[in-house]
């Protein structure tokens, strides 16, 4: 048993992209999930009342820290994966990363801290704004820095601690805290009533409008990357799903915006905000296949062999389902519109 | 602020200031879950409002305690990538598969009950919610299972090849799991977060009794329930403890040279040195006193036996003997006191003075906060007596660093620093004001009062039954 080269010691082409395939999920759903919950502190300037912050705060508290899991999942699954491709891309953002993890921290404690005391609460409302918008944008940053390639030198990142820093990294930052801010207006549609409704309607539509702009700008601005984007989009089999892509997004779009306006229309709004979410994951996929640090570390590079990733692959598959099941179950216990009213004795 | 030094360095600070600081609720809200779901399955069985009362009082600050764990959880599952990416690399195909079944299996059981735990009583009815509370206890027992498999792995490496680029790769994953100082790393780890917790428990009870609420029930109950668990589980540390030395003396002999302060060899029975200055330049241990032979007789069970000491490990391969002597006896010294406290409190009971002996109680506050030290102690004393490796005789911690420049580091270093010592600070100091008010009848719990509340839409029905049961027990 002691020499390399035995059976399952290789890595497993279909195994690998499996396991890319599941971490992808994995990240979707937490951008979708913790996403609107981000989202909320983003949208909590909009709400001055303490009441109308009390019932935003109540839309998330008992399911905030399920949603935040993905993320340790999505860390965690491509360490036990990927591990090359974990211990590139972390140093190399390095500044991001540590920015959206203290960032979390603010905003994690701040659920619990603000109802703990009266003359800090309007720190700890600060924290959670300051804490959302930070760890927002930082998830773009991170995103835009990933997409327009990192340095790899052997089997370590090659570059220095600034290198993320660009005007690409920045918009995608600012993307993803309008995107978040979408989702989290969609997410108050469906949760509350009255003035704490109506005025979720309207600034979905702002940052309706805004996402839909920065998806516009972030899509144009990556095939000109300099990292093989644009053959990938302009030239045939790409171009089945470059000329389509548009047409969609901007379908999807288009009855998004119009459903923020039809009262009866309580869940189509965010329904409709994950497809676009969804559509923009597709879209990102496609741009790095199969590739997971682009320029240079493909997924096959960076997979760790069968006997490793089979371990936990088996795992996920079985555990995945009853996850997806009880969360749904605690989201179920707590449906329906959060009464203003509750918690005021 | 941290000119001169270099990057290893730093990141090494930066990991042992957030995994303390991470640990340090872990320690508690193991314990403290485990303590809800009993009251909770107590309050159902027997009606009596009391447990209610307390579980009331105590979900408040689980809450918050658990809070701060999360998030001081997340960034450690980024540290790795971020500060120790060489290591990550190389030992990824082996941990990583056992960190993800720990998010997988314990995080996420944990989450998702969570919410039904805090605000869902009325919703989901008794049973369920009892269901929920056994799953957030059952899934942080199970989460430092995992990490601690992993943790031991690192110390008693087993199960795994090492490749041609330099990963080590799972053969069996069996021997990889159940490594051979991780039972009893999980027995004295586990036992130390029950410990502490009724420490935690216990002292909060104590301040009460002292201050006056001698004839809460609410208050005795608990420090009565404290008093127990410590008088069982004080005694089973020691011995856990001294099992896992002897476990770790064979495995790991230079931590324990370390912890003992055996610079020299003994080839006829080594001294228990109680008191010394170790001092690394010279090898030696300076101003020692010591009982001789007691050290052969605790590891060897044989007076006479012989102890190899530092002088059989080459300098560089030796940990910083100072730190670990220390921490050590710091460990050591307070689990000691603990069996004290336990002795004392059963003797109190036994004549039935548990509610007036004010030396207990003052003994008991003291004490309150012993075990998280004790717990950081004695990771201290693990963790620095495993160096210079953090793969134990495979990989040096300076070849595990990743290739950040070191102002990188320090400034994270820093950021870290104001920022825990900033939020945690003011999470202890809300723990504390919950912990001031004693439990009364009619405790509000967490969805009752200013705080997160449930959702709308179900008859609480459950409510005025709790309500009518309390009528109960008061008329
Ligand atoms: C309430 C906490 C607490 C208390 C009272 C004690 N310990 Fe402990 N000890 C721990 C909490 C702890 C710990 C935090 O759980 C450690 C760190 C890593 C581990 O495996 O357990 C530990 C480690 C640890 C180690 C290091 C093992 C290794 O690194 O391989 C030894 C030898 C002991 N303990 C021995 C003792 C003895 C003889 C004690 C009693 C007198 C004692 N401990 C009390
Ligand atoms: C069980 C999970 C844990 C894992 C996987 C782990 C892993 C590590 C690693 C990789 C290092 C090497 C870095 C270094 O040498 O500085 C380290 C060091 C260290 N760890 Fe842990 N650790 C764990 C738990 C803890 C806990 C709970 C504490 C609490 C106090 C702790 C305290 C330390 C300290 C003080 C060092 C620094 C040692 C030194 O550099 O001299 N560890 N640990
Ligand atoms: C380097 C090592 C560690 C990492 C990477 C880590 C990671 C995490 C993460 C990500 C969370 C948040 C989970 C959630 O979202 O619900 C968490 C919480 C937790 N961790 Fe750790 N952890 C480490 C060390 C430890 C150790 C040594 C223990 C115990 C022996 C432990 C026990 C727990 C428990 C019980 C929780 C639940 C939250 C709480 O009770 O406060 N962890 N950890």
């Amino acid at each position: 048993m002691e020499t390399a080269g035995i059976s399952g010691m290789d890595v497993v082409p279909w195994l690998a992209y499996a396991w890319a395939g599941l971490l992808a999920v994995a990240v979707y759903i937490y951008v979708v999930l913790d996403g609107f919950d981000l989202g909320l502190g983003i949208l909590y300037p909009f709400y001055k009342k303490k009441k109308d912050r009390d019932l935003l705060m109540n839309t998330v508290a008992p399911v905030w820290d399920g949603n935040e899991t993905w993320l340790v999942l999505g860390g965690g699954g491509l360490f036990a994966a990927f591990p090359l491709a974990y211990a590139v891309i972390m140093p190399a953002l390095y500044v991001p990363i540590i920015a959206m993890l203290l960032a979390l921290v603010f905003r994690g404690v701040a659920f619990e801290y603000r109802w703990r005391t009266k003359r800090w609460l309007k720190y700890w409302d600060m924290a959670f704004i300051g804490g959302s918008i930070v760890a927002a944008f930082s998830q773009g940053i991170a995103l835009g820095a990933l997409l327009q390639g990192i340095a790899v030198e052997g089997r370590a990142y090659g570059g220095g601690w600034w290198d993320w820093l660009s005007p690409f990294s920045l918009l995608c930052g600012v993307a993803v805290v309008t995107g978040y801010g979408l989702l989290g207006a969609t997410w108050l549609i469906m949760k509350t009533g009255d003035d704490v409704q109506s005025r979720a309607r309207k600034l979905g539509w702002g940052f309706g409008v805004a996402t839909i702009a920065f998806i516009g700008a972030v899509s144009l601005a990556t095939p000109f990357l300099d990292v093989n984007y644009y053959s990938r989009w302009f030239e045939t089999p790409g171009l089945y799903v470059t000329i389509p892509m548009p047409i969609i997004i901007g379908a999807i779009a288009v009855s998004m915006l119009a459903s923020l306006r039809i009262d009866h229309h309580e869940y189509r709004p965010f329904l409709l905000s994950l497809l676009l979410f969804a559509l923009c994951f597709v879209g990102l996929g496609i741009s790095m296949f199969p590739y997971i640090i682009p320029p240079h570390v493909t997924i096959l590079d960076a997979a760790t062999p069968f006997r490793s990733q089979i371990f936990m692959f088996i795992g996920a598959c079985v555990l995945i389902p009853l996850i997806l099941g009880y969360t749904a179950f605690a989201y179920w216990v707590f449906r329906g519109k959060v009464d203003p009213n509750e918690g005021y004795h | 602020m941290f000119e001169g030094f270099d990057a290893i360095l730093l990141a090494r600070i930066q990991f042992a200031f957030t995994i303390a600081f991470h640990f340090i609720f872990p320690a508690f809200t193991i314990g403290l879950s485990s303590y809800l779901a009993v009251l909770n399955g107590r309050y159902l069985m027997t009606k009596d409002e009391v447990y209610l009362r307390l579980f009331k009082f105590w979900i408040k600050i689980f809450a918050v305690s658990f809070a701060m764990g999360v998030v001081s959880g997340i960034t450690m599952s980024y540290q790795f990538g971020t500060n120790w990416s060489v290591f990550s690399d190389r030992a990824g195909p082996v941990i990583g598969p056992l960190m993800a079944y720990e998010v997988l299996t314990a995080f996420f059981l944990e989450a998702g009950f969570l919410g039904i735990m805090l605000f869902g009583r009325d919703r989901v009815g008794p049973k369920l919610h009892m269901f929920a509370c056994l799953m957030v206890a059952f899934g942080t027992a199970l989460s430092a299972t995992w990490i601690l498999s992993v943790n031991s792995w690192m110390h008693t490496p087993q199960g795994h090849i090492i490749a041609e680029n330099g990963q080590f790769l799972p053969v069996n994953w069996m021997e990889i799991i159940f490594n051979p100082s991780f039972p009893y790393r999980l027995a004295h780890t586990l036992t130390a977060a029950y410990l502490t917790t009724a420490f935690i428990v216990g002292g909060v009870g104590a301040w009460h009794l002292l201050k006056g609420g001698k004839d809460n029930i609410g208050v005795q109950k608990m420090f009565s329930m404290a008093m127990w668990m410590i008088a069982v589980t004080a005694p089973l540390q020691i011995v856990l403890g001294d099992l896992h030395g002897i476990n770790t003396l064979e495995h790991q002999p230079a931590k324990v040279m370390a912890m003992e302060g055996h610079y020299d060899s003994y080839p006829d029975g080594a001294p228990l040195y109680l008191f010394g200055i170790p001092d690394d330049e010279t090898q030696e241990l300076k101003y020692k006193v010591g009982i001789p032979k007691l050290s052969s007789l605790i590891l060897k069970h044989d007076l006479n036996a012989p102890l190899d000491g530092l002088d059989t490990i080459p300098d560089e391969d030796q940990p910083p003997v100072a730190i670990v002597f220390w921490s050590f006896r710091i460990m050591v010294g307070i689990g000691f006191l603990m069996l004290g406290v336990g002795l004392f409190g059963l003797w109190a009971r036994f004549r039935g003075k548990l509610f007036e002996s004010k030396w207990l109680h003052r003994a008991a506050l003291v004490m309150g906060p012993s075990g998280l030290v004790a717990v950081l102690a004695g990771w201290i004393t693990t963790e620095v007596g495993r160096q210079p490796y953090t793969i134990y005789g495979l990989m040096r911690t300076s070849e595990s660093a990743s290739p950040l420049e070191a102002p990188a580091v320090g400034a994270s270093l820093l950021a870290f620093i104001i920022v825990y010592f900033f939020v945690f600070g003011a999470g202890v100091f809300y723990i504390l004001r919950l912990m001031n008010h004693a439990p009364v009848a009619g405790e509000k719990g967490v969805g009752k009062e200013d705080g997160p509340i449930r959702t709308s839409g179900i008859t609480p029905a459950q409510q005025v039954k709790e309500q009518t049961d309390m009528d109960e027990v008061k008329g």
